[in-house]
Parts: structure tokens; C-alpha cells; sequence
């Protein structure tokens, strides 16, 4: 079987082991929220719909250039992928559209009665119609469980009358708890077996533009910054924040939410706002401040003139492009998050293409040659984030799938129908037959549209693969743990809280009644316990041979849960006091991976490691490499890689055989990360870090490990899993990043995949894309889920291809490109070094900047010159620059700076993003204007301040948002109101040290900063910590040093960093 | 004996020949997803070290037997070889490793330097053959 696993690859079908459809426990991952639920917002930062392109009545006043008419966009001649039959569905009964590019009609009165296709509507852009049949009942329990647990009611096709209720109430009620991917868990029924909960077509209509609603109120958000930067400018860098946009009229109609994810729009649009007023407003809002603003600076200060003139020139050009001199306009962060660039496509394709999130690119419009793009000195690559918990997605069952005989890309929007028999694949251009299956819709239950079948209408989708996927029977889902209990380990007291967390999810684990378990604990010598029925207590057997290891009972180490839970229950129970008189300081990890990947090899499975020091006996032994004098040193930082390479070669056998090991390293001292983070890295496993983790002496960081092992325990989980990435001929991908092995050019293996995983690939032209209007992509993963089905998810991207530098930079999304630079870097830093690595960066926003000064500005003018979808970019270069990944000259313990790295490549962007830029917030006077309201909680909006000291006051209270921790930090003139009625503690000296958490007191205030804080945390599936700091605080440092716009002893400031860019660029 | 030694480094150079075709077969069938990576690394890497002896074995040959121009024209194949092999970082499974060999073009560049080293045992065929016959036919 060894090598089995890496055989099989690719062909057709021939995607070795196929999936199952992941289970997940509805009710599991309460961490998870803002992924799941339709109400709560998703991440951030990245999250929001990005503004949709204007629509066609937009384009006529507007600037957006590159795009030819939309109206007109259906009839080029030359663009047969684009031509879409015209009773395409997202337009059907919108006959406004050409007027008012969204929602029109249907924008419900908001809150009053969130009807399912607007609540649900936060992820997906054009929720498949079939889901929602009906409008559920409103009142209907939001029983977490019915999607998952009722498999018969829920499943679909087999009675879709009755379903819909039950179904729409899964995933649209949303209350906070529920669980995104609706999977219908019954046996598919009939060949047909399509989830159907509805059959409403008129439904399909009405959400599709519905959800779009968002893009446009977005729009204007966008533009804000417009007159905030510009008044800035005149008067002349004053340190005031900007002056608010519009008044508060004006903010409602959208500036203040820039970031609101639709179904948000929804509830704070004025209930009962008339339908077509809305949307058509307030698209044209950024259009009509844009030229008012223009004249504004016309009559600025002389001083302002250079960049006026270009202003003026290019007034013509979309926002994107938009000049913004770096050195002069200072504030440049949005208030809110800051949201994805839309691609410039039709309105139709756009529509129906996949959510930011799950799949972006680094230029959403794509270069047509290799050299176009090699001028435009910007990485071309993609970043995924395919298992995402979701708030809906489509399911198919169909004995066939439907995939382009040549190249296997799976059916998707994209593809062109020749007439009702034939369709074009969109990836190799080879004709297909439509199969007869294929022409009868499930949804609608008609013959003869196959373009209306759910495959071709969304982008990302679900299939339950037939048996041709799979080598072998789904694998059932197998955990093994294994615990370090040497005396380091045992002093640590990280036991308890393992076993306790186990103890208390034993049976919210993802899994059927196959599920099985096992446990092995090492020290010098291997611990195995026999678990087996019937024992009366658990049985410790003792492997001392740790030179040549072998499994001392086989069939007894791993039990099935069900039948055993007693037994686990019982071991879970003794385990923390076993160990707690050992005197043995070695540890063997080696060994004892050794000893779990026999264990599991004939099953395949999920190892999870607790490591805490150094392994130094058997196989796999470390010397510690870091010499603690060298932490701050400017010159290079060596050891970032591997010191043997026994464990990169124990992850593949583990790969090989299905098997993937998460470590966590829980250590004081330094372990060697960049060596053990190779088990994880190439068997997709995942890496988790606890530095000084103690049971007394480090509460937050116990709390923290509590609640990231709820959700990894708990969360959704894929087993046997390969990726493959598709991309239209002429592209290619030549560098992946993130947890797995790269089996073959395009095909990732993935042994388990768990939806907090992030990859990114980068790309490259090999053909010139000539006579292309736009090219896909297409992820598809394959796994078993954890109710032993196999499954695929597939997510289709599509983008615009563009020959002109000017659209290249228009297209440019700074987010990405950052996050996808970060990776680069990474690698960069591993193989040659780290200050090779930090010029790179620079490196890369200098050229950028340059390439757009030299080849896309017309005239040249003094200052360093962006365009507006880049003026981020140096920002967040410099802030990478500063990240604790690439950070010179500050004390950085190694294996802190190797987690970091792991992190930059393996989480998904939004995350990242939050780890490279935190978010700073005032919070001493949070209000509930502009707020959010979410099922019944006001949550407050604070703006998103720039990270400078300068812009933290003494009488202030801050909360520093950074991903994985949050800081509240306090002025010591602090307002004493905030003092008291937040912190509960009557005045500044009084705040403890160490404070992790807020009082739950009973105020207004009290309330916002907690619901605040609460609402951050629930976007993201880890548990971030609170540290409230001050001044005397030890995590001082670590708050300021994320204040990245300010200079430190061995950093440039933002502005001497513009600076040097500026030199750069105009050399 | 000049002869003997054209001889032999004719047939190490057939032998070098051989190895580098196998390298290309071996290469574009990964390229192509015959094999798996771990399956064409673990073949490849195999063959570094008697890929650097047989290049190393020509060169010193032709030192010992004074043909200066043949030796400075094997040198540098020769020495790239050593360096490749000493560069390999701790963590790497060999020159050739399975789980880089996918990223940053290595592919593509290890397939151009096997064509390239191809290329220059071929050219050295010809010459050592060309050596080999004037030996003899001065003998």
C-alpha cells in the first residue's frame, strides 16, 4: 500500500482516494460563527463583497474604462465563452437591471422579516435557487441540528415539499450557532438525488440580484476616502483624524458600512426603503463626490497643483487608478475593513463567480502575455481557502459528474453552451456532449435546460462522488494522539487541559459509528494502551526498544469509539495522574511518530502531536541550534531550515499513507519548529504554538490552548483528501504554498484538510492569452468526509484578461498580492536568507511603483505616486518588514519567528492580513452610531485607526486587533468613566497587571467594548486573547511593536520608508 | 595507452550519456504525471553521486593523461556537479527533492540542465572518439 498512494494519481476519474462529504457537526464549531452564520458578519477585512463593477447605467456617467459596455457586452462577436444563452438565470424578472445594476425590486423590507435569501445571502453572491424553495417559516426553530441530524427530513430530493422548511431554516434562520455547509445527509435517492429543498424558480431571481445589493452600497464607501484624503491635503496635515465624511445622512447611505457584508446592508437600510431608490442612489454618490471633490482641490493650495493636474487628467480613470502621492496624503486606511477588488466582468458572469474569499486572485484582471505581466513587476498567483466553513453550499448527487473529457475540468457557470447538446469546457476549449442526465433539471424539474442545472449556476459546489472516485472504501475517521509525559511535559500541566477538552468533546469529534481512537504516550520509551472491550481498566504496554519499534497488540491500540467510549473515558480520566512523579526528562518523539504511522497506516487518519521540548533520544534526535545572543542580530538569522530530514521524510510516508500529524509545541524553551514543523508542513497537518505555555504561571496563554483545542477538536474534518487546480491553457502554476505535498504538477495531496488550512499558488503565462476575453480556474477537492462519504468541492473562478498596463494595476488587489509576497518571502528567507528575503519585498513595491510611474502615469510629476488600489501596498510591505516572520534588530526567539512563517503560509489571507496589519480601534468612547446589528446585539463601529503612537492619546482607551491576540491598552489619563464602567476597577494604577478578561458588568459601556470584542473574536475560528495592557505592563513592548508607522531603533518609519521608495522609484 | 585512455573515458562517457537520457525520461515523465514526485526524486537522487564519480573519473583521466583542453572543457561539468551536491541544505531528501522539485520552476531547470549536460557528453564522444581513432592510428 506504501506507495499506492502516490501512484494513483491523476487521470481522469483517477483521483486517488475520493471523498466523502465532510461532516460537520452542525452544532460544532460554535467557534467558528462568523463563518457560519448567515447573520454574523463574515471575517472582515477581507470578507465583504467587494463593490460590484457599476452597472451599465453607471458605466455610462462613470469612469470604469476597461470594461466595454456591459450593455453590449453580450453580443461581441469573438467571445463565444462569454455568450450566454440569455435566459440565464440570474436575470430573469429584473427587468430594472439596466437601469439599477442590483437589486431592485427585491430588496426586502429589511430586519422585519429577514427572508431566507437575504440573511443567507452574506456568503454567496447568488445562492443557488433550489435551496430556498419557500421562504421558510419564520418562526421556525433555528434547530441547529435538523441539517445534520435529520437525515431523513432532510433529504431533499426525496421530498421536496416538505423540505424546504426544514431546510431553508438550517441555513438561512441563522442563529449564531448554526453551521454552514448544509449537507443533505441521506442516502442520495434517486440518480437525480439533487438537493432540492424548493423548486422556485422566481425564488432564483429574487435572490440573485438580492445579493448583490451589498457590492453597490458598497460603492460609495469605496469613495470615502476620496474627500477625506483631499480635505486632508488642504489643510495641510493636520494630525486631526479626518474629518467625518458626509454627514450623518450620508453615512447611512452606506459611507459608514463600506465593509458590511450583505446581510448586513439589509437590516440597516431603512426598513420599507423604497426598492428602486436605494440601489440607484447610492451608486451614483461616489461618482458625484468624485468631481466635486476634484474642484475642491482645484482651488487648494498652489503647492497641490502637480497632483491635481493629474487628477484632472486622469479623472477619466477608474477609482482604482485613482493617482494618490503617498508622501502627501497621510490617512490613507479605510475606516472599515477593506474589501476585495471586483473583477471587471460582465454583470452575469460576475454574479455567479466565486466569493473572494474562498478564492481570489492577485490581479483580477489578468495580464495577456508573460512579458505584460513581467512589466507590471506584480506577483501573479492565487489564493485559496477551499474548505472555508460556509454559510451555504450547494450539494449534488448524480451517478455522473459532469467533466470535460479532455482535461477533466468540472462543469461550472462558465462554460459556453453551443446549443442545447453541446458545451465548450472553459479551461482546454474542447466541445463536450451534454449527457441526457444532464438535461433534466432537478430544480426546476424541466427537460432541456442544462444550463440551469445547479452545476452551471454556481460557482462553488459539492458533488457526492459515485464510487469511480475512490480506491479504496472511505477510510472511516481515525484520531491518534500522542502526548509527551516527560518530566518537562508533566511540570507544563498541559494534561489536564488535553484530557478535559477530550473528555468534554468525546463526542462532538467529527466521525460516524466507524469513528475510532487511540492514544500513545511517550517519554524515553513508547506508552501504547490497549483499549480493547472487555478489559476491565485500560492497559499500559511499555515499548522500550525505541531503535526498532513495533506495535506491541496491533488490533487493540485503536478502538472504536463508540463501543469504547467507556474505557477512553476512563483513561482520559487517570492519564494526568499517571505521569505525575516522572523523573524521565528525554524524549523520543521520533520514535513515537514512528509508532503512530504504523498504527495508522493501514487506515489513514489524524495524528496529534503535544510536544513540549526538544526531542533528544532515538531517531529524529534535534541539537539546539539557536544561540540566544544572536536573537537580535541584524545580521542573517540562520537555522530557519530543517536540521534533518527524517521528519520531511516520515511526512511523506505519512502522506503516502493517508496520514496527517498536527503538532502542538508547548514549550518554554526552544524546540526546533523549522525542523518538527516539516511533519506537519508536508502531511497537511497543522501547526500550533504555546511559547512559555504553564498551567500556573500563564493563564491566557492555558485559555488559549482551552479553546483552539475545542475548535481543532470539534471542526469540521476531510480525510484522504487531493486538490487539484485547474487554470485555463497558457497558464500554469509554478510554486505552491501552504501545508501539503505536491504530488504532481497540479495535484496536491492532502491527507486531511481541515477548513482552517489557506494555500496560495503562484502563476505564470506560458502561451500569450490572445483571443481571450477571460480565463478560469478551478479548484476541486476531493475527500472523504467524516461520515465516510466522498466528496468533491469545486470552486470555480473566472477573470478578465487585459493587455494594457493601466487595467493590470486597475485590477491589482493589495491584499493578496501581500499575502502571496509573504509566502514568496518565506520561502525566499528558507532557501537563500532572510535580508535577501526583506530586499525582495522592498524590492517588489519599488518596481511596482516604478513600472506604474514609467509605463501607466503620463505625466510625471514630483512625489511618490500610486495607484489607489495599491496605496496600501508600501504599508503593508513595511509592516511585513516589521512582522516577527522578517523582522531584523528586535529580540525574536527563532522558533517564534519559524511560527510566524508557518503561519504567513499557511493561514488563509484574512487572517494573515490581521497578523501583518492589526487593526487598531479607539474603544474609550464607542457609541452605537453606525453600529451593527446582529441578532439582537448592537455591536459598535469604532474606526480603524493608523498604527502610530500618535494617534494613541493618554485620555484613551485602544484595542489593538491582531489576529491571534487582541490588547486593550489604557492611557494613564484614562477616562475614569471608561475605567469604571468597563474595566470595573476605580482608577488607572488599579488595573491588574495581568488582566485577560472584562468584567461583565451591567452599563452601556461595559456592554459595547464586550460585544465589540466578542463580535472580533467570532470571525475567526481560533480564540484570540485579551491582554489589557499598561504602561508598566510587560506586553508593552510587544503592543508598541506593532505600531508599524513609527520608527524603532533598527526600523525605518513609514515615512522614511516612503522615502526611500520615492529615492528608489525616481532613480 | 593513449589509446587505452580514450577507451575508457568513451565508455564512461556512454555511461554519462545514458544516465543524462534517463534523467530527461525520468524528468518529463514526472512533468507529464506518470510517476509521483517521491517515486522519480527517490529514482533520480540514486543516481547523483554516480553521475558526479563517472564526471570526475573523465576529468581526472584526462588530467593524469595531460590533454589539458579536454580536462578545462570537463572541469567545470564536473565541479558544478560537486557543488550540487555539497549545497544540498541539512533538510533536503538529495539534490533532487520531492517536495521542492515542484515549486519555483526546479523542474524545469533540472530538465534544461540534464539536456544541457547531454549536449556536452555528446560533444565529448566525438572528441574522445576522434582521440581514440588518431591514438590508434599513431600507434
Amino acid at each position: 500500500m506504501s506507495s499506492t498512494g502516490f501512484n494513483s494519481q491523476n487521470g481522469a476519474g483517477g483521483q486517488p482516494y475520493a471523498n466523502g462529504p465532510s461532516q460537520n457537526p452542525v452544532a460544532l464549531h460554535p467557534s467558528g460563527p462568523g463563518y457560519n452564520m448567515a447573520h454574523q458578519p463574515p471575517y472582515n477585512p477581507t470578507q465583504v463583497k467587494g463593490p460590484m463593477p457599476p452597472g451599465p447605467g453607471l458605466y455610462n456617467s462613470g469612469p470604469y474604462q476597461p470594461v466595454p459596455l456591459v450593455g453590449s457586452y453580450q453580443a461581441p462577436p469573438g467571445q463565444p465563452m462569454l455568450h450566454r444563452p440569455s435566459m440565464g438565470p440570474p436575470q430573469p424578472m429584473t427587468p430594472p437591471q439596466s437601469a439599477s445594476p442590483g437589486p431592485g425590486l427585491r430588496m426586502p423590507p429589511a430586519q422585519a422579516t429577514p427572508p431566507p435569501p437575504v440573511s443567507a445571502n452574506s456568503y454567496y453572491q447568488h445562492p443557488p435557487s433550489w435551496q430556498y424553495g419557500a421562504p421558510p417559516p419564520i418562526g421556525a426553530p433555528p434547530s441547529m441540528a435538523v441539517p445534520q441530524h435529520g437525515p431523513v427530513a432532510n433529504h431533499v430530493t426525496s421530498s421536496p415539499s416538505p423540505a424546504p422548511p426544514q431546510l431553508s431554516v438550517g441555513y438561512n434562520a441563522a442563529p449564531p450557532a448554526i453551521h454552514n455547509t448544509m449537507q443533505p445527509l441521506g442516502p442520495p435517492a434517486t440518480l437525480q438525488g439533487y438537493t432540492q429543498p424548493g423548486s422556485a424558480p422566481p425564488m432564483n431571481s429574487m435572490v440573485a440580484p438580492q445579493s448583490y445589493q451589498p457590492g453597490h452600497i458598497q460603492t460609495p464607501g469605496n469613495g470615502a476616502p476620496f474627500p477625506n484624503s483631499l480635505d486632508h491635503l488642504e489643510t495641510g496635515h493636520t494630525m486631526t483624524g479626518p474629518a467625518p465624511p458626509p454627514g450623518p445622512p450620508a453615512r447611512h447611505m452606506g459611507q459608514s458600512y463600506p465593509a458590511l457584508p450583505p446581510g448586513y446592508q439589509n437590516t440597516s437600510a431603512p426598513p420599507n426603503a423604497s426598492p428602486m431608490h436605494h440601489p440607484m442612489q447610492t451608486p451614483s454618490q461616489p461618482y458625484s463626490h468624485a468631481p466635486q471633490q476634484y474642484q475642491q482641490t482645484s482651488a487648494g493650495p498652489a503647492q497641490l497643483s502637480p497632483s491635481l493636474a493629474g487628477l484632472s487628467l486622469q479623472s477619466q480613470t477608474p477609482e482604482a487608478l485613482r493617482v494618490v502621492n503617498l508622501l502627501q496624503e497621510r490617512n490613507l486606511l479605510p475606516p472599515g475593513p477593506i474589501s476585495p477588488p471586483t473583477p471587471c466582468l460582465p454583470q452575469d458572469l460576475q454574479k455567479i463567480n466565486c466569493h473572494p474569499e474562498v478564492f481570489r486572485s492577485t490581479l483580477t484582471s489578468i495580464p495577456q502575455t508573460q512579458s505584460l505581466l513581467n512589466k507590471a513587476k506584480l506577483p501573479l498567483g492565487l489564493l485559496l481557502h477551499p474548505f472555508k466553513d460556509l454559510t451555504q453550499l450547494p450539494v449534488v448527487t448524480s451517478s455522473t459528474i459532469v467533466r470535460c473529457r479532455s482535461c477533466r475540468t468540472y462543469i461550472n457557470p462558465f462554460v459556453s453552451f453551443l446549443d442545447q447538446r453541446r458545451w465548450k469546457c472553459n479551461l482546454c476549449y474542447r466541445v463536450n456532449d451534454v449527457p441526457e442526465e444532464f438535461m433534466y433539471n432537478p430544480v426546476s424539474r424541466s427537460y432541456g435546460e442544462p444550463h440551469k442545472r445547479p452545476e452551471v449556476q454556481n460557482a462553488t459546489i459539492e458533488f457526492i462522488a459515485p464510487s469511480e472516485y475512490m480506491l479504496r472504501p472511505p477510510q472511516p475517521a481515525v484520531y491518534l494522539f500522542v502526548l509527551d509525559v516527560s518530566h518537562n511535559a508533566v511540570e507544563t500541566g498541559y494534561l489536564d487541559v488535553v484530557c478535559q477538552s477530550l473528555l468534554e468533546n468525546i463526542n462532538s469529534l467529527p466521525g460516524d459509528s466507524r469513528t475510532k481512537i487511540g492514544f500513545i504516550t511517550f517519554d524515553s520509551t513508547i506508552h501504547f494502551y490497549n483499549l480493547q472491550e472487555g478489559l476491565s481498566q485500560p492497559q499500559m504496554l511499555i515499548v522500550s526498544d525505541i531503535e526498532d519499534i513495533f506495535l506491541p497488540t496491533p488490533d487493540s491500540l485503536l478502538v472504536n469509539l463508540d463501543e469504547c467510549t467507556e474505557m477512553v473515558q476512563d483513561l482520559l480520566k487517570s492519564l494526568p495522574h499517571m505521569f505525575g512523579k516522572t523523573m524521565e526528562t528525554q524524549s523520543a518523539l521520533g520514535p513515537a511518530l514512528q509508532a503512530a504511522f504504523k498504527l495508522l497506516s493501514p487506515t489513514g487518519g489524524r495524528v496529534s502531536v503535544f510536544q513540549t521540548q526538544l526531542p533528544n533520544l532515538g531517531v529524529g534526535s534535534l541539537k539546539s541550534r539557536e544561540d540566544p545572543n544572536q536573537r537580535a542580530s541584524a545580521k542573517d538569522i540562520q537555522h530557519l531550515s530543517p536540521a534533518t530530514d527524517f521528519y520531511k521524510k516520515l511526512a511523506l510516508d505519512c502522506s503516502g499513507q493517508q496520514v496527517a500529524v498536527d503538532l502542538f509545541l508547548l514549550s518554554s524553551q526552544y524546540c526546533d519548529l523549522a525542523s518538527l514543523g516539516c511533519i506537519s508542513r508536508y502531511s497537511a497537518g497543522s501547526v500550533y504554538y504555546y511559547p512559555s505555555y504553564h498551567q500556573q504561571h500563564n493563564p491566557a496563554q492555558v485559555e488559549c490552548f482551552q479553546k483552539d483545542l475545542k475548535r481543532y477538536l470539534t471542526r469540521k474534518i476531510g480525510f484522504e483528501a487531493v486538490m487539484r487546480i485547474r487554470c485555463t491553457k497558457g497558464l500554469s502554476i509554478h510554486t505552491f504554498h501552504g501545508n501539503f505535498f505536491v504530488r504532481s504538477t497540479d495535484l496536491l495531496s492532502l491527507p486531511n484538510v481541515n477548513p482552517d488550512a489557506g494555500f496560495a499558488v503562484q502563476m505564470s503565462i506560458e502561451e500569450n492569452l490572445v483571443d481571450m476575453q477571460v480565463v478560469s480556474f478551478q479548484a476541486a477537492l476531493l475527500y472523504t468526509s467524516s461520515k465516510g462519504e466522498r466528496r468533491i468541492r469545486v470552486h470555480t473562478l473566472c477573470l478578465p484578461v487585459v493587455n494594457s498596463l493601466s487595467d493590470i494595476f486597475a485590477g491589482a488587489d493589495v491584499q493578496a498580492i501581500t499575502g502571496l509576497l509573504a509566502s514568496m518571502a518565506v520561502d525566499r528567507s528558507v532557501t537563500a536568507s532572510l535580508s535577501d528575503a526583506r530586499d525582495a519585498m522592498t524590492n517588489a513595491s519599488i518596481d511596482s511603483l516604478t513600472s506604474y510611474r514609467t509605463s501607466v502615469l503620463t505625466i510625471q510629476q514630483p512625489g511618490l505616486l500610486a495607484p489607489a488600489c495599491l496605496r496600501l501596498f508600501p504599508l503593508y510591505i513595511l509592516a511585513l518588514l516589521k512582522q516577527k516572520a522578517f523582522r531584523t534588530g528586535t529580540s525574536t526567539k527563532l522558533d517564534d519567528r519559524v511560527f510566524a512563517m508557518c503561519q504567513l503560509k499557511y493561514q488563509p489571507l484574512a487572517y494573515v492580513m490581521l497578523m501583518i496589519h492589526p487593526a487598531l480601534y479607539r474603544v474609550d468612547d464607542l457609541t452605537d452610531e453606525g453600529a451593527l446589528n446582529i441578532s439582537e446585539r448592537t455591536i459598535p463601529q469604532p474606526r480603524v485607526q493608523q498604527l502610530s503612537v500618535e494617534k494613541l492619546s493618554r485620555e484613551g482607551a485602544f484595542l489593538m486587533d491582531a489576529g491571534s491576540v487582541i490588547y486593550l491598552w489604557i492611557g494613564r489619563n484614562c477616562n475614569p468613566n471608561f475605567l469604571t464602567q468597563v474595566l470595573g476597577v476605580p482608577s488607572y494604577p488599579a488595573v491588574p497587571q495581568n488582566m485577560t478578561m472584562l468584567p461583565e458588568l451591567d452599563t452601556a459601556e461595559s456592554q459595547r467594548t464586550r460585544a465589540f470584542i466578542g463580535w472580533l473574536r467570532e470571525q475567526r475560528p481560533f480564540f484570540p486573547i485579551l491582554h489589557v495592557v499598561r504602561d508598566e505592563s510587560p506586553l508593552k513592548a510587544s503592543f508598541m511593536q506593532n505600531m508599524i508607522e513609527d520608527r524603532t531603533e533598527s526600523a525605518l518609519s513609514y515615512y522614511e520608508f516612503l522615502l526611500h521608495i520615492q529615492q528608489q522609484v525616481s532613480k | 595507452m593513449e589509446a587505452a585512455v580514450f577507451i575508457l573515458s568513451l565508455v564512461d562517457c556512454c555511461a554519462l550519456i545514458f544516465l543524462a537520457v534517463y534523467f530527461i525520461i525520468t524528468l518529463s515523465d514526472l512533468e507529464c504525471d506518470y510517476i509521483n514526485a517521491r517515486a522519480c526524486c527517490s529514482k533520480l537522487n540514486r543516481w547523483v553521486v554516480p553521475e558526479m564519480v563517472g564526471q570526475s573519473l573523465a576529468t581526472v583521466l584526462m588530467l593524469v593523461s595531460l590533454h589539458w583542453f579536454v580536462f578545462l572543457l570537463n572541469l567545470p561539468v564536473a565541479a558544478w556537479n560537486m557543488y550540487r551536491y555539497l549545497m544540498v541544505p541539512m533538510g533536503n531528501m538529495g539534490v533532487f527533492d520531492p517536495t521542492e522539485i515542484h515549486n519555483r520552476g526546479q523542474l524545469k531547470s533540472h530538465m534544461k540542465e540534464s539536456m544541457i549536460k547531454l549536449g556536452f557528453h555528446l560533444l565529448c564522444f566525438f572528441i574522445y572518439l576522434y582521440s581514440m581513432i588518431l591514438a590508434l592510428i599513431n600507434d
